[in-house]
């Protein structure tokens, strides 16, 4: 038995925040948690699985990175190995979290980037583009007017819907106003949806949405057909 | 040809392997990556009907007659074209070489295409290679991977001004159709390997060549689509999309069918099993029975008719590859171009 106050459970509860950058997902919905162990002396082993060995290098360390941060944070935790299996470049990744490395370390003279910041960045906005378009088709759905959508401030969207909750979380990320009385529906420079506009900018929105939710279905189906697992599955599954 | 309801289709499968990825042909030392590759490729071939699925062993080498009887004698394939694709880091004599590929194509001269293929990486000797290649396989078109890795290097943009050296010699040697696949490194590593921002400048650059777009950019189909929508000679090569949602994933498969035929139209979408992953035939008969469903969360997206699926099963590829259609294949009408959509709707995203 663990003596201290982390526990396999609660680790899992932290790498839920960690979402793949690519497809908006927490990876523990994406089944890439493939282990998780916690010894009694507060020693933390997570392991991560993707869909196949050459996923990209800079979205896999972005996962891998951020999974040793949420977990370090917890109580107790002394030492965290994050370990990147079946992977091209799972060797040169791990090696490099061991180190306290960023990107850098883990392929010097292959990436000035350290922290991945850009690509992180036009990620997030792909999110909250994919996000903003399925409450927009909500509100649509529910016969409201363009002018009424376009209106409606961060406090008037229904707090307790994921969308809405991940929307102010990916605007405070890329430094837009996230106050609750700033406008619901924004461009990725912040500017408000125009009414008018509101129909063309949905078309392209609900777009990046579906590259989104179709590489997500793609890796799940991958996951299952590879490892026979079954994996939270908001869509369709293979038969 | 296809026949269903008394309705024919020219059937053009503009994405076609002859690979060896048998462990004899792994480079020593590279093992990991040659194994990790071909077992990639087949766990989507699980994407497909379970009946269709081969087992590992056969994957890795299939035979002539395999070939020949999933493409022709079973697939409905007229007219098939090689998506020559190297490896040799990782494979010994090439994933499937268009020399491969061409030991097929030399017994089925009117049934078979080679594509050649080029890496700016290369330099003079890879320019000397293409010269060589379009004589001895007539090349029309070529296909480039761009996360090749090649000597410490793991890929190259088509914007890297050796390769507009390429792209004057494919002009030069009259190839015209640029196949381009997109795969999840380049360099430098931090950035996003799947941007199709340099097939958007190189077709830009370049008018007189057609740049189809493999497996229509995925994972960024929403950059593809932008990107289609405004060039003229940028084309949607639809393997992935057909073998890897149409059964997996239905209801995806409806709404990215709907995207393309709204952003990159009718008329320029390719058919493509891409052979050995998934066999053609359950493909073909399967993407002439589908139907947008008639339910509100489709209403947007433009329906396929039948016209629309003759162009994409095969007409389409036929005018980029000269390829004589008999004349009860063609459309009655000569086909009327599909409506083109306003382009400035990208810049409301």
């Amino acid at each position: 038995m663990s003596a201290i106050e982390t526990t396999t459970a609660s680790v899992i509860g932290a790498l839920a925040e960690v979402y793949d950058p690519e497809l908006d997902e927490p990876i523990t919905r994406l089944g890439f948690v493939s282990s998780c162990h916690v010894s009694s002396d507060g020693e933390v082993e997570v392991v991560l699985r993707l869909p196949t060995p050459q996923c990209a290098p800079n979205f896999a360390f972005l996962m891998a990175a951020d999974a040793r941060q949420v977990v370090r944070r917890l109580p107790d935790v002394r030492a965290v190995t994050i370990k990147l299996e079946d992977h091209y470049t799972g060797a040169e990744i791990n090696a490099a979290l061991d180190r306290g490395e960023g990107f850098t370390g883990a392929f010097p003279g292959e990436t000035v980037d350290d922290d991945l910041d850009a690509l992180r960045h036009l990620f997030l906005r792909k999110a909250l583009i994919g996000r903003q378009s399925r409450l927009c088709e909500a509100l649509l759905a529910r016969g409201e007017s363009p002018e009424r959508i376009t209106g409606r401030r961060l406090e008037d969207l229904p707090e307790d819907h994921p969308d809405a909750r991940r929307c102010v979380e990916l605007r405070r990320r890329l430094g837009l106003a996230d106050d609750p009385s700033s406008a619901a529906f924004v461009l990725p420079s912040g500017e408000p949806v125009a009414p008018s506009e509101l129909k063309r900018w949905l078309r392209t929105a609900r777009l990046v949405r579906m590259s989104l939710e179709v590489n997500g279905g793609i890796c799940r189906s991958l996951l299952q057909v590879r490892h026979g697992v079954a994996i939270d599955d908001p869509e369709e599954v293979l038969t | 040809m296809y026949e269903k309801n008394g309705e024919k289709y020219f059937v053009v499968d503009s994405h076609l392997h002859f690979w060896d990825a048998s462990p004899a042909n792994w480079v020593k030392g590279q093992e990991q990556y040659a194994k990790g590759w071909i077992e990639c490729f087949h766990a989507y071939m699980g994407l497909g009907p379970a009946e269709t699925h081969w087992p590992l062993e056969k994957f890795m080498k299939y035979s002539e007659e395999d070939f020949v009887h999933d493409v022709f004698e079973e697939g409905h394939v007229d007219v098939g074209v090689f998506q020559s694709t190297y490896l040799k880091e990782w494979y010994t004599d090439g994933f499937n070489t268009a020399q491969r590929n061409a030991t097929m194509a030399e017994k089925y001269p009117d049934k078979l295409i080679v594509n050649g293929r080029f890496d700016p990486r290369e330099g003079e000797a890879g320019l000397k290679q293409l010269e060589e290649d379009a004589k001895r396989y007539n090349l029309k078109g070529v296909k480039v991977y761009t996360a090749e890795w090649y000597k410490g290097s793991r890929g190259w943009k088509l914007t890297d001004p050796e390769a507009q050296m390429f792209l004057d010699k494919c002009k030069e040697l009259g190839i015209k159709n640029v196949h381009a696949h997109k795969g999840p490194t380049i360099w430098p590593l931090d950035k996003d390997a799947f941007d199709v921002k340099d097939i958007d400048v190189a077709a830009t650059s370049n008018p007189e060549l057609n740049f189809i777009v493999e497996h229509v950019g995925l994972p960024r189909i929403e950059d593809f689509c932008f990107m289609a929508t405004q060039e003229p000679n940028v084309y949607a090569g639809l393997a992935v999309v057909i073998g890897g949602l149409m059964h997996a994933r239905p209801r995806f498969f409806n709404k990215v069918m709907g995207e393309l035929l709204f952003w990159v139209g009718e008329d320029k979408m390719l058919f493509s099993s891409d052979y050995g992953i998934w066999e053609p035939k359950w493909q073909v008969e399967g993407f002439v029975d589908w139907t947008m469903p008639d339910t509100e969360e489709y209403s947007d997206y433009p329906h396929p008719t039948t016209e629309t699926k003759k162009k994409i099963m095969g007409l389409n590829a036929a005018k980029l590859y000269d390829i004589e259609v008999p004349a009860e294949l063609q459309l009655k009408n000569g086909g009327a171009p599909a409506a083109k959509e306003d382009a400035q709707l990208v810049e409301s995203a």
